[in-house]
């Protein structure tokens, strides 16, 4: 993993990670039950507000780090801590070698640090000539197959135990059985001596509390107790983002960090330790003790106004765990050391960007993550924030340059797609309208595993005059905002629309100067070009004029609402602001605002037990979870519920085109999903998951079909 | 069995048992010391004998016991060491712990406090004996007072403030028996700790 790779061989492992049967059905069973144990851990609770207060809690000791950090100093000095500062990765491994060839130590054992993780320690003090032993049963797992671990808390989650089994037997030479409490109990034995054996001990710290010098480590195995206890020396190395001000502040991080990162209430063991303690083998009767706090980046990160906000992460892991591209391809494609969508972020600050520039790409954007985090971090807008850092350092690629420029100009962008309505003509399924036949050539074979729609023949633009009806009085007035896929690929969604809107005196205006909403440069890092047509939109509807600005794609209300204000809060924000309030989804417009009552219908377009595939940007992104329930009711259909009805449906955007394989499986499994319920038909309301929904379903030869929800109120067959 | 407990100890006494249970500790109660000591002593006659862990290091003699009780009192210690008059097998130890890195039957400590919401023990671990007999044991017997226990950790920050902030200390919260889930994400119980804790609450400190 060290030498730096292409994209390309990048995508070779991801397509080797999609191919490993075991893997997949770890994480797959994973997914699925720590969103259970972690709705269990957390019952009863008010999980946002204690979300909240770590994050407030997080903020103001990163805000304040250098004075916790003398404070800290000062407190452990008096204790008897030698405390050391280590500005680099490099710094922190030479001053922890030194210890341990000035104290003679020859064997260490180690209990699971991130940190040490992040600074290659072990690989340092082995070229010393000392044994290193992890004593953490997943880390000492990885450690003997020579890997890295593959998720923040559970190191070994890709391997089976008879892998596992395999690798004892090596190690023990013995045949050993795969039963994991026999597998568990040979750890046990063979660790044991080990312990024993040790010169020095090395922990990490989950918290370091400046006003008593105490370092807090949180574990399961008690083999971090063993650690400081045996041994007569002990280092602890800790990442000067783990000062608090006081134990109350660990207590309150500590409520969540082991809900979110196992589902348990607490872990089995949390160590207190202030300054060195007992040892009856030290010639003083107290154990040596030092404290490494490693900067490595930490601090530049802290000054940054858009980052400093990372290192908020408490290290739980829950990032990883609910991430539907980590569901596909494991923790070893899924960040360099840190793991899941914090290590995407962190890749770049303290791994460099080779490591991170391919990384970054791999997010669907679906804000699982962020719905999760233990510390309020906004990973995918800091994902996009680095994506688009990392392009600006390191040049943009040709594609996403264009797709950057050709956005900048609307009447540019508009009259390309037109052009590319013409060119695809001959490669149109005559049969099978409205379906491409074959890909352009800009796509590769990858890229087939569904179905694309073709251009309409009329974008919805050049369809509205004569959609339109004058209301007189109207209940109220909207600006439609398309967006571009509607408005050129799905204009009959927008037509389905006009019809309830016409039905509920809805007086709507189409403002021709809106382009793309925006979040297509977002996703592929060109983030001026995002803020150019965001401007543009705001020029665009004349706000006065307008109650609400509806949109049918929650994709564009996700980022017309979150994401231009923060675009423009240097340009525009006020503008930006009053814009974002009058932007509501299509769902909430017509059940909560216009309240549409049940549809009296017979026929084909009833009774149909239909399922509804919620957009990542409208669940997450704006927070709307059973209006369409509701509207599918009320169309005369039967709403029938998911197994996974919130999670992404693997296109997100250029995601889809970039990492077309992992696509394809996070796809796939959605669609499983739906066939499992039984649905004759699947309902959303994005047009970006209906060209995926579709696409798969035709690809696939499902035997449900796919429409957006105006279809489904407003169906063809009806005038 | 004379109930001495208020209605509101009562009912933390009754989380603290339900939460400890969700994570395999087993609770027992006792009115006092005695009988708590009592208990000890009946869980240490049902427990299988020693699975050393070390290949290496003097052999120990399969029929004795090895018990640990490093931060009992004076008198208690008396008492326990007493009552084990009657069972020549069993050997009590309160110090040098190291002489047996292969493990100890069982390690019995009284715990400063209970938090009822977690099912977590406090204990003041400062001394290495008593730190090492809740690591090295087998079998962890804890006797808690019902008047230690307290609602969360935040209630009770003053008080954990008081053994943390001290120089020198190391305390620990223990929550069940030790564990991981480190293969396949299947459950198991006893890893570098115990792989058994009981709790004894008792009524009368």
């Amino acid at each position: 993993m060290e030498s730096h790779e292409n994209l390309k061989s990048y995508k070779h492992r991801l397509d080797d990670a999609l191919d490993n049967h075991f893997l997949r059905q770890a994480m797959d069973k994973f997914a699925v039950a720590y969103r259970t144990s972690r709705e269990n851990a957390f019952a009863g609770m008010d999980v946002a507000d204690l979300i909240q207060q770590v994050a407030d809690i997080k903020a103001a000791a990163i805000a304040d780090s250098k004075a916790l950090l003398e404070r800290f100093i000062k407190k452990a000095t008096a204790h008897g801590v030698h405390v050391h500062l280590a500005d680099t990765a490099e710094d922190a491994n030479r001053i922890i070698g030194e210890i341990a060839q000035k104290t003679g130590s020859k064997k260490i054992v180690k209990s699971k640090s991130m940190t040490a993780e992040e600074i290659h320690l072990n690989r340092w003090l082995e070229n010393l000539g000392v044994e290193v032993t992890e004593t953490d049963l997943g880390e000492w797992i990885v450690q003997l197959r020579k890997e890295g671990p593959s998720h923040m808390v559970m190191p070994a989650i890709h391997l089976s135990r008879f892998q596992v089994a395999d690798l004892f037997s090596d190690v023990t030479g013995t045949d050993q059985d795969a039963e994991i409490d026999r597998l568990v109990k040979v750890a046990r034995k063979e660790l044991r001596e080990k312990f024993v054996q040790a010169d020095m001990g090395i922990t990490g710290a989950n918290y370091a509390l400046a006003d008593t010098g105490t370092i807090g480590i949180a574990t399961n195995e008690g083999n971090a107790r063993l650690v400081t206890t045996l041994p007569k020396v002990h280092v602890a190395l800790v990442g000067i983002d783990k000062l608090l001000p006081t134990l109350a502040d660990a207590l309150t991080v500590n409520r969540i960090l082991p809900k979110n990162a196992t589902g348990q209430a607490i872990t089995s063991y949390v160590t207190w330790i202030t300054g060195p303690s007992e040892c009856t083998t030290a010639p003083s009767g107290k154990r040596e003790m030092h404290i490494v706090f490693l900067d490595n980046g930490r601090s530049k990160i802290a000054a940054d106004p858009v980052f400093a906000q990372v290192l908020q992460c408490v290290r739980c892991g829950a990032c990883a765990n609910v991430c539907p591209v980590y569901r596909m391809v494991g923790g070893h494609q899924m960040g360099h050391i840190y793991i899941g969508a914090i290590g995407l972020i962190t890749t770049y600050f303290f791994h460099g960007i080779e490591n991170a520039k391919n990384l970054v790409q791999n997010c669907t954007n679906c804000g699982a993550c962020k719905a999760v985090c233990a510390g309020g971090i906004d990973l995918p807008h800091l994902i996009k924030e680095i994506h688009a850092r990392i392009q600006d350092e390191a040049g943009h690629p040709l594609q996403s340059l264009l797709l950057g420029k050709v956005l900048k100009s609307r009447k540019l962008f508009h009259s390309l797609l037109r052009t590319a309505h013409l060119a695809q003509k001959p490669l149109l399924d005559k049969k099978e309208k409205p379906y491409l036949r074959h890909l352009p050539m800009i796509f590769s074979s990858d890229h087939n595993f569904r179905r694309l729609p073709a251009i309409a023949d009329v974008p919805f633009r050049d369809r509205f005059e004569k959609l339109h009806k004058p209301t007189d009085n109207p209940r109220f007035t909207i600006a439609l905002f398309s967006g571009c896929v509607q408005d050129f690929v799905y204009p009959e969604h927008l037509e389905a629309a006009m019809k309830g809107f016409a039905m509920h005196n809805i007086h709507v205006t189409f403002p021709m100067g809106q382009s793309c909403c925006g979040l297509p440069a977002v996703s592929m890092g060109e983030k001026s070009a995002a803020r150019d047509v965001a401007l543009q939109n705001l020029d665009a509807v004349d706000l006065d004029t307008v109650d609400y600005i509806v949109t049918l794609c929650a994709s564009c209300a996700s980022h017309l609402t979150h994401g231009v204000p923060k675009l423009l809060k240097d340009y525009a924000p006020k503008k930006a602001a009053a814009f974002a309030d009058k932007v509501v989804p299509y769902s909430v417009f017509m059940n909560d605002i216009v309240g549409i009552a049940s549809a009296v219908r017979t026929g084909a377009d009833v009774g149909r037990k239909t399922a509804f595939h919620s957009p990542c940007h409208l669940c997450r992104g704006l927070g709307v979870h059973n209006t369409p329930h509701e509207l599918i009711e009320k169309s005369g259909n039967q709403y029938v519920p998911t197994d996974e009805e919130e999670t992404c449906c693997g296109f997100g955007g250029s995601f889809s085109t970039t990492f077309p394989a992992v696509s394809n499986e996070i796809l796939t499994r959605k669609l499983d999903d739906v066939t499992e319920s039984g649905a004759d038909l699947l309902v959303t309301e994005c047009p970006g998951c209906v060209l995926q929904l579709r696409g798969g379903v035709a690809k696939q030869g499902r035997k449900f079909t796919v429409c957006h929800l105006s279809e489904l109120l407003y169906p063809q067959s009806e005038p | 069995m004379v109930n001495t407990t208020t209605g509101s100890t009562k009912e933390l006494a009754a989380v603290f048992t339900q939460k400890a249970s969700l994570v395999s500790a087993c609770v027992h109660e006792a009115k006092d010391r005695t009988e708590a000591m009592d208990k000890t002593l009946a869980l240490l006659a049902q427990k299988p004998p020693l699975d050393p862990q070390m290949a290496s290091g003097k052999k120990q003699d399969p029929s004795k016991r090895i018990l640990a009780a490093p931060n009992l009192d004076h008198d208690g210690f008396q008492q326990l060491s007493d009552l084990c008059r009657a069972f020549p097998h069993i050997h009590l130890i309160r110090d040098r712990l190291r002489d047996f890195p292969g493990g100890i039957d069982m390690g019995v400590t009284t715990a400063d406090f209970g938090i009822a919401d977690t099912g977590t023990l406090v204990i003041n671990s400062n001394d290495e004996h008593t730190r090492l007999a809740t690591m090295l044991c087998e079998v962890h017997v804890a006797i808690l007072a019902v008047s230690d226990i307290r609602e969360t950790a935040l209630s009770m920050t003053k008080e954990l403030e008081m053994l943390v902030g001290r120089k020198g200390s190391y305390t620990a919260f223990v929550t069940g028996a030790s564990r991981t889930a480190d293969i396949e994400r299947v459950l198991a119980i006893g890893v570098h700790g115990p792989l058994e804790l009981h709790i004894i609450l008792v009524e009368e400190k």
